[in-house]
């Protein structure tokens, strides 16, 4: 098939919308990296049924458990925005709105990340 | 580019139901559920730094049969979510793209979510000392 990219262009392998690799990539990075801790999450949460709050409180204090909650929190708001930003440019064809939902998504992420974040380290530090 | 009336190729209702776009489309869904979920994450820990009180309010919320119904949701939507992003994982790799293989995973997927999320009630339960 007959090419009319540069040989630049045709290294770079970016097509004519010259990024979009980085988001596929972390995508399937935190992907990768999410299997694992949302199995650990879903059964570490499954025991913690109805557990008392000192119970459930020392469970978060645990220093791993503390450590792999915040990973989880990180990778589990980055894939999700990651993901919603593709459906957000899917479904919603005005460029402003769209614009405005993905960063209304980006920063609420952000902010329930944080705040989770900061919830572990406060439990772990004891305060 | 955005507000044109240019015509748009086929969409969703278009075609005949299938497995294969079902599972695409719930893929979607639940990947936009789970990430709604998410808040519920942070609530708990939140919930957890915040004192007795606020925890046991969430607790009793959870525990309502709408609040289980809602958890049960979250738990298959993450156990699918979780099976069928391995199986788009391989697709990555070029494997499996024939159409009996895309079958076949798709129905391996379905049933590995039940179990898993069988996995973690059953597990719950046990935790929580019984039904």
């Amino acid at each position: 098939m007959r090419r009319y990219e540069t040989a630049e262009s045709r290294a770079r392998g970016l097509g004519s919308a010259k990024n979009g690799f980085h988001h596929w990539w972390h995508q399937r990075l935190t992907a990768v990296l999410l299997v694992p801790l949302m199995l650990w999450l879903g059964m570490g949460l499954a025991l913690q049924a109805g557990a008392e709050f000192e119970a459930a409180r020392d469970w978060v204090a645990n220093p791993i458990n503390a450590t792999l909650l915040i990973v989880a929190i990180v990778m589990l708001f980055y894939h999700g925005a990651l993901g919603v930003q593709v459906v957000i440019e899917d479904y919603v064809h005005t460029a402003g709105l769209k614009w405005l939902s993905n960063l209304a998504v980006q920063f609420a992420c952000l902010v329930v990340a944080v705040a989770g974040i900061l919830a572990v380290i406060q439990i772990t530090l004891g305060g | 580019m955005t507000d044109s009336n240019r015509p748009l190729s086929p969409h969703l209702t278009i075609y005949r139901p299938q497995l294969t776009s079902l599972l695409s489309v719930l893929h979607r869904g639940t990947g936009v559920f789970i990430t709604l979920a998410a808040v519920l994450l942070t609530a708990w820990v939140a919930a957890l730094a915040a004192g007795p009180d606020y925890y046991g309010l969430l607790l009793a919320l959870l525990g309502h049969w709408l609040g289980q119904l809602v958890l049960l949701g979250i738990t298959f939507s993450l156990a699918y979510h979780l099976c069928n992003g391995i199986r788009h994982l391989v697709w990555d790799t070029g494997r499996a793209l024939e159409l009996q293989g895309v079958y076949r995973s798709g129905y391996a997927v379905l049933v590995a979510s039940v179990v898993l999320t069988g996995a973690v009630w059953g597990t719950a339960y046990t935790a929580a000392g019984g039904l």
